[in-house]
């Protein structure tokens, strides 16, 4: 574990984290890799390499089932995992803190279950228009099912949302509002705060899809006074298939369960089983107990370096590639709200962003481009597509300037 | 020629380039050569849809040939399609049905081939062969 990885109080020694990633080191067409597809998924420290490593030489067992000395010991590695979560959340109990496959499986489960418990013909599901498409899906299958309306939050040309249609929204048939924190397309920071603040007073709950926020803005739960806070393991630097649901006890309690299986019962017989507590009830069948721990390893380094030193010095690299990307002639960002995180997408007159992503690919420049899984969200911008690039903490102004000087060679072929 | 042969003379031609650089300047010349679908035929019923590029095909079936003829959005994939069109276009269905695409993986191009690319060129080259099926089939 490199709990050595320490920093200056107010700036982050990029050199030195950098050595903490070994992925960063590899050349791909001969050239360094320079990593821009953070949204897409980070790439993982040291200390959450080795840690997966010693779950596997060291602990590897079942948890919650084993009297004996493993399983004890994953079992509390595993309990342990998910009180860091619940404190990187400040979360008010660990049985809030439930583990998923992912963000995606946290939706679902919320859109089933709450969704089975609460939502009836004639009720009304709001999210927004910018949502990726595991925020939209989800709740189009459950309304269908429920015969319940699904609402769009519409958006300005900016990429923000449009908070006076949103508190038109708002009236007594809306059971749940879902929304992203941070748009991982337009890198948009939505007001989450008064979201939330509107649609309680309302009595509605609010589910935060934060895929792309708790990797690079604090987020506190209880400060928030959200009710539901979706996230992935594998976009903050942990590993793949591994997500949390938070959920405040008062509707978790409510829910029935998602899945049946082992783990999840308290007994069970032919005529009638009986279901755990939390947060067991949703966690059936042996979990990726791996991934559950050695996210908790991914937690202790952000946490390590700091979240406001690592939003600020983000901040500083989205400012920079701004700059500099903009300089280029026909390049339009898409996305120009004036909260933003993470994410920088643009397009570039009279080119597509496939051409783009493929030159920049042989340049070892490694962005998305295409839709980015909001397909409503590209019709309402009138493109097919954009170049995405999204950073992480150990990206520097070195690599804007490549990637800058990059997009200029790919255009100048193209046009 | 046949289809072999104009694969082989593709081949040869991307001998001729030193580095990716102008490889790639001269597929985004071969894209804006292209000569043009007609605009009657670039409509969604001839629309494949790869994730990210949209690529249009249309076929002509005259005196047992088939001509092919297409578009694309993004202009690195129409010049991969201005190379498969120029492969599988003027033969017989029989030919196309049976033809070995080795040339893409010869000059260097199979990436443009992997389902991630989601380019359409793919679906491009399947959609072709399906052509050449069903047109062999109701020939015999």
């Amino acid at each position: 574990m490199s709990t050595d990885v320490m920093v200056a109080p107010t700036t982050l020694d990029i050199e030195k984290i950098r050595k903490d990633f070994p992925i960063l080191e590899r050349k791909v067409y001969g050239k360094p890799l320079v990593y821009f597809d953070n949204g897409a998924t980070a790439q993982k420290p040291w200390a959450v390499i080795r840690a997966i490593e010693d779950y596997y030489t060291q602990l590897n067992s079942n948890v919650h089932r084993g009297v004996h000395h493993l399983s004890q010991q994953a079992t509390d590695a595993y309990e342990a995992s998910r009180r860091k979560v619940q404190a990187f959340l400040h979360a008010r109990h660990e049985h809030e803190v439930i583990f998923t496959k992912g963000t995606t499986d946290a939706i679902n489960l919320v859109a089933y279950s709450y969704g089975k418990q609460f939502i009836k013909e004639g009720d009304e599901v709001i999210i927004s228009a910018m949502e990726h498409h595991s925020n939209i899906v989800p709740w189009q299958i459950m309304c269908e099912d429920r015969k319940a309306t699904l609402k769009v939050i519409p958006i300005n040309e900016k990429g923000e949302l449009k908070m006076d249609a949103f508190k038109a929204l708002l009236n007594d048939k809306v059971k749940l509002i879902s929304v992203a924190y941070v748009s991982n397309t337009l890198g948009t920071i939505n007001p989450v705060k008064d979201i939330i603040a509107l649609a309680h007073q309302h009595t509605i709950p609010v589910l935060l899809d934060a895929a792309q926020a708790v990797q690079h803005i604090p987020v506190d739960v209880q400060e928030l006074d959200v009710d539901f806070l979706v996230f992935s393991g594998h976009k903050i630097y942990g590993p793949t298939g591994i997500g949390i649901l938070y959920g405040k006890e008062e509707w978790l309690n409510q829910m029935p369960p998602y899945q049946g299986g082992g783990s999840m019962i308290k007994q069970v017989t032919f005529e009638k089983t009986t279901y755990h507590d939390l947060p067991f009830r949703f966690e059936a069948g042996t979990p990726n107990i791996e991934a559950c721990i050695c996210l908790g390893n991914a937690i202790d380094y952000v946490t390590a370096l700091g979240l406001p030193a690592i939003q600020q010095y983000e901040h500083e690299l989205l400012e920079y590639a701004t700059t500099k990307l903009t300089a280029i002639d026909k390049l339009k960002v898409i996305g120009t709200a004036e909260q933003k995180s993470g994410v920088l997408s643009f397009i570039v007159e009279g080119v597509h962003p496939y051409d783009v992503g493929v030159l920049l690919d042989k340049l070892g420049i490694a962005v998305r481009t295409g839709h980015h899984c909001t397909q409503p969200l590209m019709e309402i911008f009138g493109i097919p597509g954009t170049v995405r690039v999204s950073f992480a903490f150990y990206n520097t102004k070195e690599e804007v300037d490549q990637l800058a000087a990059g997009v200029a060679r790919a255009v100048a072929m193209l046009t | 020629m046949t289809i072999n042969d104009i694969q082989d003379e593709l081949i040869d031609e991307f001998s001729m380039f030193g580095d990716w650089m102008e490889k790639y300047e001269y597929i985004i010349q071969l894209g804006k050569e292209l000569p043009l679908i007609k605009d009657e035929y670039k409509v969604d019923e001839n629309l494949i849809r790869g994730c990210q590029a949209k690529v249009w095909l249309h076929a002509d079936f005259q005196d047992g040939l088939i001509h092919f003829t297409a578009d694309s959005d993004a202009i690195i994939t129409k010049g991969l399609v201005s190379m498969v069109v120029r492969v599988l276009s003027g033969h017989t269905p029989d030919e196309i049905v049976h033809a070995e695409l080795y040339f893409v993986d010869k000059v260097g191009l199979r990436e443009h081939l992997s389902v991630t690319r989601s380019n359409g060129l793919l679906s491009m080259i399947k959609q072709m062969k399906v052509y050449a099926l069903a047109l062999k089939t109701k020939a015999s």
